[in-house]
């Protein structure tokens, strides 16, 4: 199958979209940047991959006259399963990896290395025995990255084995800190066909399904033996000179956050992209093309590595800032975004019996209004206005931005598109259509 | 704005002589004193050249002394020892950087040291914090100040009360204490002399600055054209050397015109002019090497800029004018570049836009120099509007390692680069 | 009016970012409002020429800047874009005319914004000359007439010599009024806290001169009368804010950390110049001499090494203060590079000091405060900082 592909090679996460030739998207990968941007790159562009594979059973079923309405609770099996297949996958490699790195680096202190290689043994087990109930169907934890899912279940049952034991809990986690690095590193999607295959045998043992294993597997295997021919392919963001590209494959994410806006909400005409490094005001025309932008200047201040910084300063997650500050009835005035002075003033606040709430509210706000005077920049707001980023999934900002918007701006119609995350490969992956077409021309 | 070059890079043969010149200057500045000379410094834009060779001291740039120390890689220890004393992290990096080379034995470029002044010649012209720069100095050195204030055009002209009160001062108070410290009378003809000199070598300028109007230019008349500044802004203008240097590269150029050549890069000829572009602000100099191959790289040629006429705009027809020195001095230095107020500027840049055939501009905002970047987010919405053609906005400081940010500089400017490329592919002609 | 009420009326015309008080007296007297930035302009010219000079300093800690941070870089200062976030949504319009004296590169620059960005109105940069000899004192004249013909123009209402010598005699009583006012915070700091003197100082702004002075003499004399203890507070000098202005709760946190502020340099036009100026004779030379020689020394001012630090020192001296405060605007190139002459000159003197920078809007008085709150106890404790 004819395909394009773009990459978006983020400072956090990378992802990738692949495009059929009517532009239409077949899939999308998303994992975590890390220090290896090949690797990174590689396994995004594996995940959407993957995600195209499913999309296209999950046509291929719907056109079996004979599943009728079971095909939506089919795909969400199939799914579920397969993530089964592949996270059990991981927890094999990164146990290996524990072992290995044990036995490489021993136990510092002199302490005998044997408890160590029993404990690592038992804290598998449970996360072997526990898979199944996580990645059952519709669970959110299906669509956590593999690292951020076995953190949290490792430092769970090491806690659990190094108090039994009386081994260093420390020591356990350092071991692991080693191992993930690995993991992240190595690919998993060669495996496709192995745990597509597993899904297919678990699902059709379930009792509603199993009369349909013929139309299953016959649609499984097309899929699975399906090649995608990748005809051209284009890259960006953040980290895109790293990207193992020719020039002339490369665009500015600028360009590719246009495009994507334009294709997600044609009728944008400006676009504001909060990430974690910049902030980005972008003006397209009809056709998606970019006017005019502005960026953030030198001074980060207002961008999402702002919110990380409060939130470490808070001792929060990020993602829990925005629903606090949501319940803000009295939003106090910040006038610091700027990131080295913002813990001073926050902990000035605090220390005069603010609500954390009320500063949280006016934080964002202080974001926002930077923001704002990054569009005013680039020209304005025109209609329709589309928000992308991460800071777009804060609903705090999204708040505050309303607000703004009307109050400068009036009435602007606003897209947010929960997929926005994808705006700048799916920019890419355009350009890399359009690329080929011109070259045929 | 001239530099030490290092080895490994193509340059132009004018670049050769002006590095010859400057050698020859620093070293008869490091025999000052044996060779009995008096020893003047001064700022570049406005400065009185001409004068002070008229008087035959020795003129001294301190901005010139900060901008090689950055291209050096030097700047940023001196800036940090600067810090050390005292000074803000807020304030301009070119002081600090001077007033931290002083405190470490002011060797100059070309590693010799530098005699202190004899008189700070303070042209107090387009730039606040020179004024506070020779107060600084003033201090360190305690010899005697000449202040001339040239007041600045802020109606966007030369008013006869300005020109009259820059010409009270050089009569009244600066041309005294020149004599003074010089231990001698001024002789006129031989200041006409020099100003005679100067005309010519900026007609020759003149021409050099046309010649971008050429497809393809033959010159970069930002990263080029600060070596071309040279020596007209520094040490040299009035002098033979100056009139030599301009005329041979005249002669280039010319040579490169007949031939369609580009011009020359540290790595090697400009040949595929994608984008013809103005430039408003100053460059960074401790990476103006990939600076410049940020626009090079790309195939972008500046065509016009704004910095290369701090020392003034003679391709807007100024001339020195040796039939009347002190009013042709006084014109010189109300004429500078950042002495014009932002209406001013702002036409000037729609005009080189216009007549250069520029693809669009790009404003490089200093941190240090308010002079040159207050403002200059209007001037970029108003030119934007005004040609229709786009701008970018890039920041960066003079001599400030810390403040240069290289990825980020160069994602804009690709993305600026792109964005023309996209257009074009959009529009239908 | 008791204390209490002259201090409200007072808080009230600072927070009033509307400018109502001009407004009213604009529909009053149907005059011509011409507003001026910091640090000095002659005052005396606008109010020859029938109309109300009025200061812009800002726009103060509690503004949002959208628009006018659209304009200016984050290295910049703050008070150019507030003052365009003013101006852009209509604050100012109750302007005439907008002065910009020569100050720094930004505010210069802000000139030429104002008369791109509001091309119908009146605006001009005012040339202070740094000569203060007979070439600058020329020069300055004709600064002075252009300004004259100006407000002529404006106001259709000539400036004669006779108005001028009235202007500067009504001004002179003012710059006198405030100077017992200084000199009796400096005898009984306890009775003159500084955000109220601070507050008094701001109204000049904004009123008719005459009625500033009647409000500053009801002050002052209130305040002699009030009841308030006397602290053991050190006895500094503020040194740096003659342009962005702290805000008020900046003010009030350096006193309660133990400073009674002894001379400041804040709303520093309203006493740039020390002395009278001369009633009788030309106007325009009594105006030329006193901008010539009689006034503060500030960092905007070129001033010979020679010269360095002797006014503050001299202050120091004659409000027997025994420390500095510096306070300067982040990005204010004038007083950053002033201070560390000042500094010198000081540590020369034995006179201790210390210092900080704010913004108009600065988020961190606490910290500030406990800075100054050591360098008094310090003071206190051994004479030193």
């Amino acid at each position: 199958m004819d395909c394009y592909v773009g990459i978006d090679l983020g400072s956090t996460t990378t992802k990738a979209v692949f495009l059929d030739s009517s532009e239409r998207i077949l899939g999308r990968g998303i994992t975590n940047s890390r220090s290896n941007y090949t690797v990174a790159c590689q396994v995004a562009r594996e995940e959407a991959e993957i995600s195209a594979r499913f999309n296209l059973l999950k046509q291929r079923l719907a056109s079996v006259p004979r599943l009728g309405e079971r095909a939506d609770e089919l795909m969400a099996w199939l799914s579920c399963k397969f993530a089964l297949a592949q996270h059990l996958k991981q927890l094999k490699v990164l146990q290996q990896q524990c072992q290995d790195v044990l036995a490489r680096t021993g136990v510092k202190g002199g302490e005998d290395r044997a408890p160590y290689e029993q404990a690592l043994v038992q804290i598998f087990e449970a996360l072997v025995s526990t898979s199944e109930a996580l990645f059952a169907p519709n669970q959110r934890s299906q669509s956590d990255f593999f690292r951020d899912l076995a953190t949290s279940l490792y430092l769970k049952e090491a806690e659990k084995v190094a108090r039994a034991s009386g081994l260093s809990f420390d020591r356990t986690v350092g071991i692991f800190d080693k191992a993930i690095l690995q993991v992240e590193n190595t690919s998993f999607a060669t495996f496709f066909a192995e745990y597509l295959a597993f899904a297919c045998r678990e699902t059709v043992k379930v009792e509603q399904f199993k009369r349909f294993e013929q139309d299953i597997s016959q649609a499984v295997r097309e899929v699975t033996e399906l090649k995608f021919n990748v005809l051209s392919e284009v890259g960006t963001g953040y980290g895109r000179l790293t990207l193992p590209f020719p020039k002339e494959q490369i665009r500015s994410e600028i360009l590719c956050h246009g495009l994507g806006a334009h294709y997600m909400f044609p009728k944008t005409r400006t676009v504001l992209d909060i990430g974690g490094q910049d902030t980005k005001s972008i003006q397209v025309d009809e056709s998606g093309i970019v006017t005019s932008f502005q960026m953030n200047d030198r001074c980060a201040a207002g961008c999402g590595r702002y919110l990380g910084y409060i939130a470490d300063e808070m001792n929060m997650g990020v993602h829990q800032l925005g629903p606090l500050a949501a319940q803000s009835k009295n939003p106090v005035r910040i006038n610091s975004t700027c990131t080295v002075f913002a813990g001073a003033e926050l902990r000035e606040r605090l220390s005069l019996g603010e609500k954390r709430e009320d500063i949280l509210a006016g934080l964002h706000r202080a974001i926002i209004l930077r923001a704002m005077s990054i569009l005013a920049r680039s020209g304005g707001v025109f209609s329709e206005f589309t928000f992308t980023g991460g800071v777009a999934r804060n609903e705090a900002a999204v708040a505050a931005l309303k607000e703004l918007l009307k109050e400068n701006y009036g009435d602007v119609p606003m897209n947010i598109s929960p997929d926005s995350i994808f705006t700048g490969a799916t920019g890419a992956a355009l350009f890399a259509r359009r690329d080929s077409k011109k070259a045929e021309a | 704005m001239s530099t030490t070059t290092t080895a490994d890079v193509e340059k132009e043969p004018s670049m050769i002589l002006q590095k010859q010149m400057i050698g020859d200057h620093f070293h008869e500045l490091a025999r000052a004193k044996e060779l009995g000379k008096k020893v003047v410094y001064t700022f570049v834009p406005g400065n009185l050249n001409e004068l002070i060779w008229a008087f035959d001291m020795l003129p001294v740039h301190p901005e010139i002394n900060a901008l090689q120390s950055g291209m050096r890689k030097k700047s940023g220890a001196y800036i940090q020892e600067a810090e050390k004393a005292g000074h803000s992290e807020d304030v301009c990096t070119y002081v600090k950087c001077d007033l931290g080379m002083m405190k470490k034995g002011n060797i100059g470029p070309t590693g010799e040291r530098l005699p202190a002044p004899d008189l700070l010649l303070l042209s107090y012209t387009g730039c606040f914090t020179f004024m506070k720069w020779f107060e600084l100095l003033q201090r360190e050195y305690g010899c005697p100040v000449a202040m001339l204030h040239v007041p600045y055009q802020g109606d966007g002209e030369i008013t006869p009360a300005m020109k009259q009160y820059v010409v009270d001062q050089l009569r009244d108070s600066v041309i005294p204490l020149m004599e003074q410290v010089s231990g001698k009378k001024l002789d006129l003809e031989r200041l006409k002399g020099f100003l005679g000199s100067s005309s010519r070598a900026e007609d020759d300028l003149c021409a050099i600055w046309d010649s971008a109007k050429h497809k393809p230019s033959p010159i970069d008349s930002y990263f080029g054209g600060v070596y071309y500044i040279g020596p007209i802004f520094s040490a040299f203008r009035g002098l033979p050397q100056a009139e030599e240097y301009y005329k041979s590269l005249r002669a280039e150029v010319d040579a490169r015109v007949a031939a369609k050549r580009g011009p020359t890069t540290p790595d090697g000829e400009l040949k595929d002019q994608k984008f013809r572009l103005v430039v408003e602000g100053p460059p960074n100099w401790t990476s103006f090497r990939d600076f410049w191959k940020m626009f090079y790289g790309e195939g972008a040629v500046v065509v016009a800029s704004t910095y290369t006429k701090v020392g003034g705009l003679y391709d807007r027809g100024f001339r020195h004018d040796p039939a009347n020195p002190l009013e042709t001095m006084a014109e010189y230095c109300l004429g500078c570049y950042t002495n014009r107020n932002l209406p001013t500027r702002v036409d000037l840049i729609e005009k080189y836009i216009e007549e250069f055939a520029a693809d669009g501009f790009v404003v490089n905002s200093i941190k240090s120099c308010n002079s040159f970047s207050a403002g200059q987010l209007l001037m970029l919405r108003e030119l934007e509007k005004r040609t229709g053609r786009p701008g970018a906005f890039i920041e960066s400081d003079l001599v400030d390692p810390r403040y240069f940010s290289g990825a980020n500089i160069k994602n804009r400017l690709d993305s600026y680069f792109q964005m023309i490329d996209a257009k074009r592919a959009s529009s239908p002609t | 009016m008791d204390l209490e009420a002259i201090v409200q009326r007072s808080e009230a015309l600072f927070r009033d970012q509307d400018l109502s008080a001009v407004k009213e007296w604009k529909s009053r007297t149907g005059g011509k409002v011409i507003g001026f930035m910091p640090v000095y302009v002659p005052r005396e010219l606008i109010h020859a020429a029938g109309a109300l000079p009025v200061g812009v300093m800002g726009a103060g800690e509690h503004a949002e800047i959208i628009r006018g941070d659209a304009y200016f870089q984050s290295y910049i200062c703050r008070i150019p874009r507030s003052t365009i976030e003013l101006g852009v949504s209509g604050k100012l319009d109750v302007l005439d005319g907008f002065l910009f004296p020569a100050i720094c590169d930004v505010i210069r620059n802000l000139s030429g914004m104002w008369k791109i960005l509001f091309p119908q109105k009146y605006a001009r940069y005012v040339d202070l000359p740094q000569d203060f000899g007979a070439a600058g004192r020329a020069f300055y004249r004709r600064e002075l007439e252009g300004m004259a013909e100006d407000f002529t123009r404006l106001t259709g209402k000539a400036v004669t010599a006779e108005a001028l010598r009235r202007s500067i005699k009504v001004y002179n009583e003012n710059r006198r009024a405030i100077a017992r006012l200084y000199d009796l915070r400096s005898e009984a700091p306890h009775l003159v806290p500084t955000w109220e003197l601070y507050l008094i100082l701001r109204a000049a702004n904004v009123l008719e001169v005459t009625e500033h002075t009647k409000l500053v003499e009801a002050y002052a004399q209130a305040a002699r009368q009030s009841k308030r203890p006397e602290r053991d507070y050190v006895r500094v000098v503020v040194s740096g804010a003659f342009c962005e202005q702290p805000p008020l709760g900046l003010i009030r946190a350096l006193e309660s950390s133990g400073c009674y502020i002894v001379d400041d340099d804040w709303v520093l036009g309203a006493r740039y110049l020390v002395e009278d100026v001369i009633e009788d004779g030309d106007p325009f030379d009594a105006l030329i001499d006193a901008y010539a020689t009689k006034t503060v020394s500030t960092a905007s001012r070129y001033e010979s090494t020679a010269l360095k630090g002797k006014f503050l020192v001299e202050q120091v001296r004659s409000r027997r203060a025994e420390g500095v405060v510096f306070a300067a605007p982040s990005f204010c190139d004038p007083a950053l590079l002033e201070r560390p002459m000042l500094q010198a000159v000081l540590s020369e003197q034995g006179i201790p000091h210390t210092g900080f920078k704010y913004a108009e809007n600065t988020g961190q008085i606490q910290s500030i405060k406990e800075e100054t709150g050591t360098f008094a106890d310090s003071i206190k404790l051994w004479g030193t900082a």
